[in-house]
């Protein structure tokens, strides 16, 4: 592979420590063991992302994938490791350099009505950025909304409603404006498409298709639904308790999963089924981050689960060419039959 | 034998400010003992609204304006508040979205399940403690002791959901309405759920109504579907017909959307347009300014008119033709 | 317990865009005129303010222009007529000034005081306020702990003793109100901004690059108006109170230029005996004022108190 990451985290870490407030301190120092709680929302997670392709992101709540995502865009620093924009370190750009980066990189919610402003007209919304930044001359700004608000399949002429004069998948064609109005080269979508109806989801994900083939864009495509993120991605990264768990090409991820978290999650994807289904579902509930298991976090779900997953972080290797597991098993599949890595 | 629940041309209007919503305009169906039905449309489509109607919760400024809700050949619309209550939670019991609108965030587990045993039926604290334990374990909790002496807010959203149910089964209830019971769960815990649902209605005879916007997710469960658009039921019949050749160009459209199954990286097959808005709905088919096979004769309102096989379609032009191009064949 | 999913899906059905086409403030406006008390309240808000702005066109003498003054005229009743054939409609003090003049150029001092006051101090509170929410942290911390020193205190006193040390006057009437009330708007503006903070559209204008001063004025500030504009009509309500009290007291406007609080003062002595006219009258017209206040920003709240269904 030669094309160039254009994204690329380095051991990014991203720790929340809620601290003690009075009444806690006063029972600590009284003898009670009350101690300031450090969530690992994202745990010493790296992966590249490439010029042009759509990188999916899935997990379920509380796998530290919106906090990846909001790290990517620029909105938390990570507590340790390094987010490589074209080869340059995000934190270490300033002035002008730092906002041309953080221009380049935008994000589209998941909540099409809060993410939008509701005292702004949608002209305003969409129009705002290219006009402080100068990236349309002052006076074609509302020609250039226009053209944006077009691109997305608004009616330009209702750029001068306000959010609540919208629908659903309106507002979350503003959403996708108000990011391309300042020309990006990449997309953080955070479950962009979660909120809407099933038939608008649809239209939203046509949307996003076309745009980055038009654009020449790049996504990081953040879902809880594998069967969405499957449809739109190149490749997939899953991640479980703050870790990436497992990394490739998205039709070959679903078709053979390695991680046997990713396995679960693949055999649960809603299907249309012509008769009932015997549901199972794999066994136990997701850990709170606040105390997660040791050794393997998944271990106490995972079927397959042996001593050493109870003591040692299983890394994250290559079990096939493009293909990166964090699972013991492999291991041990290596030194039997190291040919058939994940079968 | 008579169903277990018959809705007949259901009404339930919203008046408001700026007018009349329809939000449920002349819905008809039947439920026999424990049938499973998965009730299924998108936002607006009154699908909520005709669950809160049959359970008679309809709050003001929304109002049954006619119809019947006959539930084991009593009608729900006209029945007094008495009537009701011993209905409800005794004989049909309601699972939401949101488990919280169930249990009471200030009360442990085991004073809201006791409470919940003992409004409708005269047995000792001791006696109905036995009782939640036993719904607790029907439900796939593991340690009921423990839970029952927890508040709702130490659970995951998973195990309160699992809760909730376990309140919904007490009193063995004849009929189950859910109201996108997993729609705010993680896919892992939304399989649990669903098994466990399974597994009971399957155990019990408890008949279903599931609601949903996921017509994949209903499918594997439901006997039957029936799809809502704009208040209406536009069409109804078994899951394996409805899903395998849908007729409605509406749900043929619905099955299209989802992502799910397509081949990767083609661009889905959409609806165009959006959900009209109850205030201001087209003449003729509601579905008609979105619908590709849409001409003149759509200009007026077509019945739910029965097709072979008991399948009922709303709809001038069905796809009855073209059974090669299902959509899963 | 049905409420909220019945309205959830009430919201979407009312789904609009063809529908609705109010601005936010036309739809206030709407509600707002419902109420019949609540629109009494305006019109009487508007006519006082317009006595007081116009008050030196309008009054029927110059309370304070000496030659217009006659000691003759002293403590006559409500309805008494002048040597020069005036009517004192609301009797005279016992300068003989005529009280529907001294009431008129009071309400003008009491108002003025009120409302550049509640200018200053919504500026600071809204300033210090959307800083301390936008930035959180150790500010935020810092800032409410002065807010909170600050609102221990009763305004009455803190008010008093500032007024010892500087001495009476408008301006310092002024700012004694400003400092005793910033706060309230300082920790309004800061609960609500830190509600809206969260929201995704101030991390949208942060990818997007925008000043913090841009993001603070333009996107947060604007979203946390409605509970602001609660807040002061209770406080200008309260301004007008204080500085009437302060003025009473003795320790507020000079009496050169008497607001109503000193009118009541004046009268205070003869109240018992029999000049009543002289206090009662311009005690109606304070309190007629501050329900009128009270009356229109208890409806403002109703209105503007975000809702389940819009």
């Amino acid at each position: 592979m030669t094309t160039p990451n254009i994204i690329e985290l380095d051991h990014v870490s991203k720790r929340f420590t809620k601290e003690l407030d009075i009444a806690e301190r006063t029972a600590r120092m009284l003898g009670s063991s009350v101690e300031p709680q450090t969530v690992h929302a994202v745990d010493g997670v790296s992966f590249g992302v490439r010029r042009g392709e759509v990188m999916g992101l899935v997990g379920e709540s509380g796998c530290g994938k919106s906090t990846l995502g909001r790290m990517v865009a620029g909105l938390l620093k990570p507590t340790d490791g390094r987010i490589l924009f074209r080869g340059r370190d995000v934190a270490e750009l300033d002035g002008d350099a730092a906002r041309d980066a953080a221009l380049k990189i935008q994000m589209v919610f998941q909540d099409p009505m809060s993410s939008l402003n509701p005292r702004l007209r949608v002209r305003d919304i969409v129009g705002e950025a290219p006009r402080v930044h100068r990236i349309a001359p002052r006076r074609e700004v509302a020609g250039y909304v226009e053209d944006i608000l077009e691109q997305v399949g608004l009616d330009p002429t209702t750029g001068k409603r306000y959010p609540h004069q919208f629908s659903g998948g309106q507002r979350a064609r503003v959403g996708i404006a108000r990011a391309l109005a300042v020309k990006p080269d990449f997309i953080v979508c955070d479950e962009s498409v979660a909120a809407l109806d099933v038939s608008i989801q649809a239209q939203i994900l046509n949307l996003f298709v076309r745009l980055r083939e038009e654009f020449d864009l790049t996504y990081l495509f953040i879902s809880h639904d594998l069967g969405v993120v499957e449809h739109i991605s190149d490749r997939i990264a899953v991640m479980y308790l703050g870790r990436l768990v497992e990394l490739g090409e998205a039709e070959d991820l679903l078709k053979r999963p390695n991680h046997p978290y990713t396995q679960a999650l693949v055999s649960e994807i809603p299907t249309f089924e012509t008769q009932k289904k015997i549901y199972a579902g794999i066994k136990g509930e997701i850990p709170s981050p606040l105390r997660p298991p040791p050794g393997c976090h998944f271990h106490p779900r995972c079927p397959h689960a042996h001593e050493r997953c109870r003591i040692e972080v299983p890394a994250l290797r290559e079990v096939a060419p493009g293909r990166l597991s964090a699972c013991h098993l492999n291991d041990e599949a290596a030194a039997r039959r190291p040919e058939k890595a994940h079968a | 034998m008579t169903a277990l629940l018959d809705v007949r041309d259901l009404h339930t209007h919203f008046f408001t400010r700026d007018g009349v919503a329809k939000a449920v305009d002349g819905i008809s169906f039947s439920l026999q003992r424990g049938e499973i039905l998965g009730l299924v449309g998108e936002s607006g489509s009154g699908k909520s609204v005709t669950g809160f109607s049959i359970l008679g919760l309809v709050d003001a400024p929304g109002r049954v304006v006619s119809g019947q809700v006959l539930f084991d050949g009593e009608d729900v619309v006209t029945a007094g508040e008495g009537t009701l209550r011993h209905l409800r939670g005794k004989r049909i019991a309601m699972i939401f979205q949101d488990p919280m609108m169930t249990l009471n965030p200030v009360l442990r587990i085991d004073t809201q399940m006791i409470e919940a045993v003992q409004a409708h039926e005269k047995v000792s604290r001791k006696e109905a403690l036995a009782r939640a334990r036993e719904a607790l374990v029907a439900v796939g909790i593991s340690s009921p002791d423990e839970r029952l002496e927890s508040y709702p807010h130490q659970f995951s959203g998973g195990m309160r959901q699992r809760v909730a149910i376990a309140i919904a089964l007490l009193h063995k209830p004849d009929l189950i309405i859910a109201d996108e019971p997993t729609t705010a769960l993680d896919v892992t815990i939304q399989a649990q759920i669903l098994a466990e649902v399974q597994k009971l209605c399957a155990d019990s005879g408890t008949a279903l109504i599931w609601i949903t916007h996921d017509l994949a997710v209903v499918s594997g469960l439901a006997d039957r579907l029936a799809v809502m658009y704009a208040g209406r039921i536009i069409e109804e019949g078994t899951t394996a017909e409805v899903i395998g050749r849908p007729l409605h160009p509406y749900t043929k459209g619905l099955i299209g959307s989802v992502p799910q199954g397509k081949r990767h990286g083609t661009t889905l097959t959409q609806i165009r347009g959006m959900t009209p808005p109850l205030l201001d709905l087209p003449k003729g088919c509601k579905f008609r300014p979105r619908c590709p096979r849409a001409d003149d004769q759509c200009l007026t309102e077509p019945p739910l008119g029965p097709v072979a096989g008991g399948r009922r379609v709303r709809c001038v032009h069905p796809h009855l033709e073209d059974q090669e191009d299902a959509v899963l064949s | 317990m049905t409420d909220q999913s019945v309205a959830s899906e009430l919201e979407l059905v009312g789904n609009p865009a063809t529908v609705r086409i109010d601005s936010p403030i036309t739809r206030v406006a709407k509600e707002f005129v419902e109420d019949r008390i609540a629109i009494a309240g305006l019109i009487l808000i508007v006519a006082i303010a317009f006595v007081a702005i116009a008050a030196p066109w309008i009054a029927p003498q110059d309370p304070y222009d000496l030659a217009q003054l006659s000691i003759l005229d002293g403590g006559l009743p409500p309805g008494a007529e002048s040597m020069t054939g005036q009517t004192y409609w609301l009797g005279t003090d016992q300068q003989g000034r005529d009280m529907l003049s001294g009431i008129m150029y009071g309400l003008r001092i009491s108002l003025l005081v009120a409302a550049v006051s509640l200018g200053l101090a919504i500026t600071i509170g809204v300033v210090v306020g959307v800083a301390a929410a936008y930035f959180g942290g150790k500010l935020d911390s810092f800032i409410m702990r002065i807010v909170d020193l600050q609102l221990s205190f009763p305004a009455i006193l803190i008010a008093l003793i500032l007024l010892a040390l500087l001495g009476r006057g408008v301006d310092k009437v002024i700012l004694a109100l400003v400092i005793v009330q910033w706060a309230y708007y300082a920790r309004t503006v800061r609960s609500s901004a830190i509600v809206e903070r969260r929201k995704d559209y101030i991390d949208a204008a942060r990818c997007l690059a925008l000043s913090h001063r841009r993001i603070m004025f333009r996107h947060l500030l604007p979203n946390c108006v409605p509970p602001l504009i609660v807040v002061a009509t209770v406080q200008i309500a309260q301004a007008i109170a204080l500085e009437a009290t302060l003025s009473f007291l003795g320790v507020g406007v000079p009496i050169t230029e008497p607001s109503l609080g000193l009118l009541i003062a004046n009268g205070y002595d003869y109240l018992l005996s029999g000049r009543y006219w002289v206090s009662l009258f311009p005690g109606i017209a304070l309190v007629l004022t501050i329900v009128a206040i009270n009356v229109v920003g208890d409806r403002l709240r109703d209105v503007l108190n975000p809702r389940l269904s819009t």
